[in-house]
């Protein structure tokens, strides 16, 4: 079979670290490829080089057999190469349309354009109203802008960057369904995941890289899943061991928790019940943009509502500030770790200063205790292996796992009796993603009421005693997560309305906003 | 006091006249923030465009050439801006003040000489036929070029920014530069153009003011117009008719502040120049107190740093 | 070609080094503008950073370097607060002249009275009138989420005209024959900022710098406020997580700001200036715009940047005297500073670093 793309002896290093160190691999056409990588195994990298995004210090590729060095993404998308990105490179505040011609060499007139896009989406089955603002779609129509913008350009070669990350199962099959049949049609698609079911049933060939080398390669249908984890990791990883201790009393108590979002393009929250009981984990599902956000903002203080919405230990605490509800024990760890859950340009010490002020004891008199603070962060570090130079250190410097363990880490030590985390484990290499999960699960043994927000459905099956999916920004009835099937999951996170409780009148609410 | 000394005619006439140095300093801000950069340096490059155009029509006796030296003067300062912020990643906000500060005082060193002088007249377009209309010809279609210019620039950049590919990347990259530059877009580039642009026009505001409305060069006779330009960009909601009528709106305060002054109303002359300065207060409290819209309307990196780390 | 890349943690060495090299490079441009103007570069810029320092009447110059210093350094403090927590207060010139004429005000309203509470309460009154017309951009921010930096400039030119008027009307000299602005108050000594050392320039108003110089120190350094207003500037999200109220900071980095300002525009009518005139102000409220990015926003920078300014003020005078050099050559050259120290300001967070040959 004579290859669409060959590349050869690709590297990339940057400052520091070698994104790709000698890649080599190849790609047939109509072949279904998977990259395979843990985060910052170099697969982002390697993809900026075939798109023309980042120039390669060494090693060549081909394309049809003709040399292929794009300088910048429009040479790579005249020959034919087109890109579907994990962060969409969408514009929220233009329609789908403008969109869809930014992306194009040689866009015809709107008109015309909009007619091909309606022709395109009908045809590979992914329903797209030209005219609609990108910032009033949900995840997945995003997702389609990006794959109606390439397929318009008849690409030889379709690269998607963890494309199901921001899917429904359902979504999935759908899209899946669409790249089969480009696949059918001639089109090489180069598939970047870590997700190893995915790749078994979609890819026909693998190319595994760890710390920016190819380790490995293979044909997915034929390994099992552990055999590709164990080819992306280098070493099998334990899971995490759950206590098994019984729940307690009811420590939180969500009913009819309705908040505004305070982005014009967010999630509000719609008439949300749930509780939680000490020592509970209680994992809540769903795609991104559900009100992911806006949840634990809402349980934070960030947001607030009327104070019976949100009840803990039977006292209505919603409308209390972060600060008031970390008095009480409610503590958070958000999503965002720079800018929101941490400062990037203050140091550990500073940042540690952040949220531990107040159970701390970090202030005395509304002035500074410098020495508390330090000694904090050092235990911060210390017990959650924080891997830094010093608590001098500013919050940026730290790679994105070690600055989560810090966070979550600063959290745990202030001993809550509420802790919400919202994608404790994203963007996290796995030896920490697993500490962190641990350290969870510790904090839900000794009798904190945990609570969970991921879209990483392995994690929530791993670590939860019930679960929940966001959709829309309501929230499904909680069910164990034992027994729990991928449909059933699946129903949950599409919005199957029927497993909510009876609604009840929602509360006249209050926003606060910025 | 006396009123009826008042002509509404003379008055929509007038007010398009005074209108018309915001109106060109305001639609060149919003090419510019529409691209994504708050430039809070107009005022200083409006001023530098009002005596580098002076100057150069005084020399020259060519008021054209005047508007070129402004335009090219305002553009020129506008540059310095754009490779401290595109370049040197400098604060946006700061560098924008600084730009003002520099302006005022490069405007004044090299005014020095030229006050008290007359510049070249500058010409009339009478617009043939509309010019000969009763009532409606004197009041809409016997003003001087630039007044009919600074409408063209409106309705040109209205067209660009919604019809034209160039338009619709402008609105791309000031709406998210990280997604431009993924898709291939030349965000720096494209910026010190708009950049330039929005200094040109600032420039022929200013131009504008010391070479046809007043005429004249005395120092700081901006008095603060780039800055209500800003907050007419902020009213429009980044609209170009709205920036239109916003300025018109403005020049009509103006205009009828002075009227009211000259009619001797019993208000000190002082409270009624304050005028224009609380209406604008007031009107850019009613647009930020109705938000959800004019938000959307707001290019979202307005003012964010742009620094391509691949 | 070059490239920038960020660096992992900022470099003390040019957050240190930048101003001074700004310096420098201000006085090579600045040269440069000079000799364009047909003066002696090196006579001018010795003129301007040498003689009042260092020159015969070097004793007189100096005390006019603590008077012209107090002021921006006063109202750069304030400012800086704001700046920090990306709250931008532009018109301080307005704020200034608002503390002058409300301190002022009481000060005249007690004339001819003799008392030792009258300056005090004068001060009062210039902190208030400061901080009550910063309170309108923070209220209006607040309430509405209006643009503070063009209400807070939209103001200055308000003050303006009520400083006209107020010269003109209510606050006019009964005894001055007519001539507009106020009495003088270094003819009235209950209400005089006197010199508090005969010769040094040193009055109330430098003292108060000095005050406001460690008391911003100690907030910023020491205090849950000053850590709020930095965290805020880092980062409005990670801010409110951590519990700051946005609009409290809003009120509170606004109002000091005015009152600062206000209480030196009350130091200069009641010393330096002596009355109230409709040229009362001279452009302080905009230089400390640069006094506080001179000063990096750190206290004691701005101490530094304040004493720096007031150089080249009073440098600019001598050489606007002895050089015929014009007063906007001065402006000019402050707004160069400006420049410079933003363009340097990179070298702090990014390396540069020359483009590796592309590979083929």
């Amino acid at each position: 079979m004579t290859s669409l793309l060959t590349i050869e002896g690709l590297t990339k290093a940057y400052p520091g670290v070698v994104a790709n160190d000698d890649v080599t691999f190849a790609i047939a056409p109509g072949e279904v490829h998977a990259l395979l990588g843990e985060n910052g195994a170099g697969k982002s990298t390697l993809v900026k080089m075939i798109y023309g995004l980042v120039r390669p210090d060494a090693g060549q590729m081909t394309l049809h057999r003709q040399p292929f060095s794009p300088s910048k993404p429009s040479e790579a998308r005249a020959r034919g190469v087109a890109m579907v990105f994990q962060h969409f490179s969408l514009f929220e505040a233009l329609s789908v349309a403008e969109n869809v011609a930014l992306g194009m060499e040689d866009p015809p007139p709107q008109r015309q354009l909009a007619r091909r896009i309606r022709d395109v989406s009908e045809a590979y089955g992914l329903p797209l109203d030209p005219d609609r603002l990108v910032g009033d779609l949900s995840a997945g129509e995003r997702q389609r802008v990006e794959i109606i913008r390439c397929l318009l350009q008849d690409p030889k070669l379709l690269i998607m960057d963890e494309p199901t990350s921001v899917l429904t199962p359902q979504e999935v099959e759908v899209l899946f369904k669409t790249l089969r049949t480009l696949a059918a049609e001639g089109t090489a698609i180069l598939y970047i995941s870590h997700k190893l079911d995915e790749i078994r049933t979609l890819c026909d060939g693998a190319t595994v890289l760890r710390l920016g080398r190819v380790v490995g390669s293979c044909n997915p249908r034929e390994k099992s899943a552990s055999e590709l984890a164990e080819m992306m990791v280098g070493s099998a990883l334990k899971p995490p061991a759950r206590d098994g201790a019984e729940p307690g009393e009811i420590v939180l108590d969500v009913t009819g928790l309705s908040v505004k979002s305070a982005n014009p393009f967010g999630t509000s929250l719609k008439n949300i019940h749930f509780t939680v009981r000490a020592g509970e984990v209680l994992g809540i599902g769903g795609v991104a943009g559900n009100g992911q956000d806006e949840l634990l903002a809402a349980l934070s203080g960030e947001a607030r509502a009327v104070p019976e919405a949100v009840k803990f230990q039977g006292r209505p605490v919603g409308h209390l500030g972060p600060n008031e509800r970390r008095v009480l024990g409610i503590l958070s760890a958000p999503e965002e770790r720079l800018g929101h859950a941490a400062a990037p340009d203050m140091s550990l010490t500073e940042n540690a200063l952040l949220t531990g002020a107040i159970r701390e004891g970090l202030t005395r008199g509304g002035f500074l205790r410098w020495d508390a603070a330090e000694d904090f962060a050092r235990r911060i570090v210390k017990e959650f292996d924080v891997r830094t130079p010093g608590v001098s250190n500013v919050a940026r410097a730290l790679s994105g796992g070690n600055l989560q363990k810090f966070v979550i880490g600063r959290e745990v030590l202030q001993r809550p009796d509420v802790l919400v985390v919202n994608q404790p484990t994203w963007g996290v290499d796995a030896s920490a993603a697993a500490a962190i999960r641990q350290a969870l699960l510790d904090l839900a043994a000794r009798g904190t009421a945990v609570i969970c927000i991921s879209q990483d459905l392995d994690e929530l099956m791993e670590i939860s005693d019930r679960f929940a999916a966001l959709n829309g920004g309501r929230l499904t009835a909680r069910r164990p997560a034992k027994g729990l099937t991928v449909e059933e999951i699946g129903m949950m996170m599409g919005g199957a309305h029927d497993m909510e409780p009876p609604a009840q009148t929602a509360p006249e609410v209050r926003h606060v906003e910025a | 006091m006396d009123l009826s000394a008042i002509n509404p005619l003379v008055l929509i006439a007038s007010l398009m006249v005074a209108a018309t140095p915001i109106l060109l300093a305001a639609i060149g801000e919003l090419v510019v923030e529409k691209s994504g950069v708050l430039n809070l340096g107009v005022e200083g490059m409006m001023i530098t465009g009002a005596i580098c155009g002076f100057a150069i029509a005084v020399e020259s006796s060519s008021p054209w050439l005047g508007l070129l030296a402004a335009a090219g003067g305002g553009a020129l300062l506008a540059l310095v801006f754009g490779v401290l912020t595109q370049f040197f990643l400098s604060n946006q906000v700061a560098t924008g003040l600084a730009l003002t500060l520099f302006g005022l005082g490069l405007s004044a060193l090299l005014g020095q000489g030229y006050a008290g002088i007359k510049p070249p007249p500058s010409p009339r377009l009478d617009v043939p036929f509309l010019a000969d209309l009763p009532v409606l010809g004197r009041v809409l279609f016997q003003h001087d070029y630039m007044v009919y210019i600074s409408i063209l620039i409106v309705a040109c950049v209205w067209a660009v920014l919604k019809y034209t590919r160039a338009g619709l990347i402008l609105r791309a990259v000031g709406e998210s530069h990280d997604a431009a530059h993924a898709l291939g877009y030349k965000v720096v580039r494209i910026r010190l153009m708009a950049i330039a642009f929005g200094g040109a026009c600032a420039g022929l505001g200013g131009a504008y003011l010391s070479l046809i409305r007043v005429p004249q060069w005395t120092e700081g006779m901006t008095a603060g117009a780039g800055w209500i330009a800003l907050a007419i960009v902020v009213f429009a909601s980044w609209r170009p008719w709205g920036v239109l009528l916003g300025a018109y709106l403005f020049g009509g305060v103006t205009v009828l502040q002075l009227n009211l002054q000259a009619a001797g109303l019993e208000l000190p002359v002082e409270y009624l120049s304050m005028a224009p300065y609380l209406i604008t207060i007031l009107v850019l409290v009613i647009m930020s107190a109705d938000r959800g819209r004019a938000a959307l309307n707001a290019p979202a990196a307005l003012g964010k740093i742009f620094h391509a780390s691949s | 070609m070059l490239r920038l890349e960020k660096r992992p943690v900022p470099s003390r060495f040019w957050t240190i080094m930048t101003p001074v090299v700004a310096v420098v490079a201000t006085m090579v441009a600045g040269g440069l503008l000079f000799a364009f103007l047909g003066k002696d570069p090196v006579a001018a810029i010795r003129t301007i950073f040498w003689d009042p320092i260092f020159s015969e009447f070097a004793w007189y110059y100096r005390a006019q370097l603590l008077v012209k210093a107090a002021p921006l350094i006063l109202i750069a403090l304030g400012l800086s607060l704001g700046f920090r927590a990306g709250i931008w207060n532009i018109g301080a010139e307005g704020q200034y002249i608002v503390g002058a004429i409300t301190g002022a005000a009481v000060g005249l309203a007690f004339y001819p009275l003799d008392a030792w509470y009258i300056f005090p309460l004068m001060i009062l009154a210039g902190a208030l009138g400061g901080w009550a017309w910063a309170m309108i951009p923070a209220l209006l921010k607040i309430r509405f989420g209006t643009n503070e930096i063009l209400v807070s400039l939209m103001l200055v030119y308000v003050a303006e005209q009520l400083l006209a008027k107020m010269s003109l009307g209510l606050l006019k000299n009964p005894d001055g024959h007519g001539f507009p602005g106020s009495r003088n108050f270094q003819e009235y000594p209950s209400a005089h900022n006197v010199e508090l050392i005969e010769g040094t320039g040193m009055h109330g108003g430098v003292l108060a710098g000095f005050i406001a110089v460690i008391a911003a120190y100690v907030l910023l350094n020491r205090h849950i406020l000053g850590y709020q207003i930095r965290l805020t500037g880092q980062s409005a999200r990670a801010a409110r997580f951590a519990g700051v109220r946005p609009k409290l900071l809003v009120a509170f980095c606004l109002g000091t700001s005015g009152a600062l300002a206000g209480l030196a525009g009350l130091f200069e009518v009641a010393g330096p200036a002596g009355q109230i005139t409709i040229d009362f102000n001279v452009g302080y409220g905009f230089t400390a715009i640069i006094v506080a990015f001179l000063g990096r926003l750190h206290p004691v920078g701005i101490l530094l940047a304040g004493l720096l300014m007031a150089l080249t003020y009073v440098g600019g005078e001598i050489a606007q005297a002895n050089l015929r050099l014009p007063a906007a050559a001065i402006q000019a050259f402050q707004g160069m500073l400006l420049f410079f120290l933003l363009g340097f300001d990179v070298l702090a967070n990014y390396r540069i670093r020359p483009i590796k040959r592309e590979v083929a």
